[in-house]
């Protein structure tokens, strides 16, 4: 299929003009005021925002090793069950995700606010109510909640081709079961990790919905300032398009960094959903 | 030890299911409040249908869901092709820029859409935030899985089966739909599924890029989360949920009974 390489061009035109024009538009926007004349001041401004940036990499990096904990061990037990009970198991964990991800975020604010479900049930052990909304918490929780599918499918992708011989090898050969984790386990399923944690971090960092419902206005994330610069009351563009210019090199990083660790892996690994 | 674990995982599905107990519950609730119940009712099903915002934004999103995997199933398909037919350093540049959408934040490919449809509207006039600009985005951020799922399936091809197919006289262009369409026909499948999905539930870029005239469904329930979210729309999404599951339960059922079926004639 030597001539068929024209066949991409309609691929070509598009990906050009919606995906490298606009983010050319982008960094336009980030480097010049109202009148379209260039300037840095949009990138000056962006100094006010470093504690944002900070406070949300913190977070989005907190949720991630929570969700990486979490995942790994439901992960590993899904792999090893027999394939009914696996496929089953899969798909209760993708469930979910079919339900508007708004609304299970909105039903969150019903379990914790100070009058709502865990509360009701603290009450009935006569424990008294604990504030939990719109605390830097409940954004966390919304963030392993929303995204901890995204961690166990990669890794139960990557665990379910580790064969159960090099574990048992193990074994045999004296290994308890934290070296078996650390020795066999956790290499082999490095690529899982990797793009689990790319998966979660992600969407995690730059996330505005989850902080605006459980951390109520208090815990303002990078996400939250880009919205309220593009569709807010006193939109600017200008800085907006900084923020965001800021935001993606600072993923790119991130990106860049995990990429370093898991250097033979060509493919990615793992399952992208 | 197996007992334990079996306990953890009952634990994160508790965790996962939670707030979806609390949603579907609550979509019977005599009362507009989320968390005080006043008795049992099904009103909220029957004016679910009589509400025309969520109605309207219910169709927006079917319509935009359907067009936007059926045209990137088409550039997406095609892509894997011409770029599988590319050397090395051309088929790399190409799969980079195919990942650009994947890779960035939602909200920034988002924001990007956004301000090149405002830019040409400020310039010509064209291209008004509207149902066209959410369709565009939608397909653009749908292309790079189609691509994905189907160049995977052209690898695992025979190479040759295309070019006796040429030798025994077909056109490129009959060679394509006889010959290699068949054999790529599951990744394009499971790619245009995929658009299907990732559209149906997409939110943040569906925000920066429809305007006010056509809301999706995400969208419309956005704007409600800022005041009270309408029990209607519990109804509405247990009756999704429903739905789903259903399916996926009937899908799994099939599945089982042909493994049945091939080890007893295995």
């Amino acid at each position: 299929m030597m001539k068929s390489r024209s066949a991409a061009a309609p691929f070509g035109i598009w990906m050009t003009l919606f995906t490298i024009v606009p983010l050319g538009i982008v960094v336009w926007y980030a480097f010049t005021d109202k009148s379209g004349a260039f300037t840095f001041d949009n990138i000056r401004a962006i100094g006010d925002y470093a504690g944002t940036f900070l406070s949300s990499v913190a977070m989005g990096a907190i949720a991630t090793v929570i969700c990486l904990v979490l995942a790994y061990p439901l992960a590993f037990s899904i792999s090893r069950a027999s394939e009914r009970a696996q496929q089953t198991m899969v798909m209760i964990i993708m469930l979910p995700m079919w339900m508007n991800f708004l609304l299970r975020t909105y039903a969150w604010m019903s379990l914790l606010e100070n009058n709502g479900f865990i509360n009701q049930l603290l009450g009935l052990i006569g424990l008294g109510p604990v504030n939990m909304i719109n605390t830097s918490g409940a954004v966390v929780l919304g963030m392993v909640y929303n995204f901890l599918p995204f961690m166990v499918l990669p890794l139960y992708s990557v665990m379910v081709k580790i064969d159960v011989r090099v574990i048992e090898a193990a074994q045999d050969l004296g290994a308890n079961s934290l070296q078996v984790l650390r020795r066999v386990l956790l290499p082999l399923s490095v690529p899982g990790i990797v793009t689990g944690i790319t998966m979660v971090f992600v969407p995690a960092v730059s996330t505005f919905v989850i902080s605006k419902l459980l951390g109520g206005g208090k815990q303002m994330m990078i996400g939250d300032f880009i919205e309220m610069f593009f569709l807010g009351n006193a939109p600017n563009y200008n800085v907006g398009a900084a923020l965001s210019l800021v935001l993606m090199i600072l993923i790119l990083i991130c990106m860049g960094i995990m990429n370093l660790v898991d250097k033979d892996d060509e493919d990615g690994g793992g399952l992208m959903v | 030890m197996k007992k334990l674990s079996k306990i953890y995982n009952a634990l994160i599905f508790i965790f996962l299911y939670a707030p979806i107990l609390v949603l579907i519950v609550f979509s019977f609730n005599d009362s507009k409040s989320r968390v005080v119940w006043q008795g049992f009712t099904t009103r909220w099903y029957g004016e679910l249908f009589q509400d025309k915002v969520i109605m309207e934004s219910l169709l927006t999103t079917l319509e935009v869901a359907v067009l936007s995997a059926l045209f990137a199933t088409i550039i997406g398909t095609l892509a894997a092709v011409g770029i599988y037919s590319m050397n090395r350093k051309l088929r790399k540049t190409m799969l980079a820029v195919n990942n650009i959408p994947m890779v960035n934040p939602e909200i920034v490919t988002g924001v990007s859409l956004m301000l090149v449809f405002v830019f040409v509207f400020r310039a010509t006039g064209m291209l008004q935030m509207g149902f066209g600009t959410l369709l565009l985005s939608h397909i653009t951020f749908n292309i790079p899985y189609v691509v994905l799922q189907v160049m995977p399936k052209l690898r695992q091809m025979d190479r040759h089966m295309y070019e006796a197919a040429l030798d025994l006289g077909c056109s490129p262009r009959r060679a394509f739909f006889r010959v290699v369409l068949p054999e790529i026909l599951p990744g394009v499948v499971t790619g245009a599924l995929m658009a299907f999905t990732l559209s149906l539930d997409d939110f943040v870029i569906s925000l920066f890029t429809s305007g006010s005239t056509a809301q999706t469904l995400s969208v419309t329930i956005y704007a409600m989360t800022k005041k009270r979210v309408s029990p209607k729309i519990n109804a509405l999404s247990t009756l999704l949920f429903g739905a789903v599951l259903l399916l996926l339960i009937i899908v799994n059922l099939r599945q089982m009974r042909d493994m049945k079926k091939q080890k007893k004639h295995g």
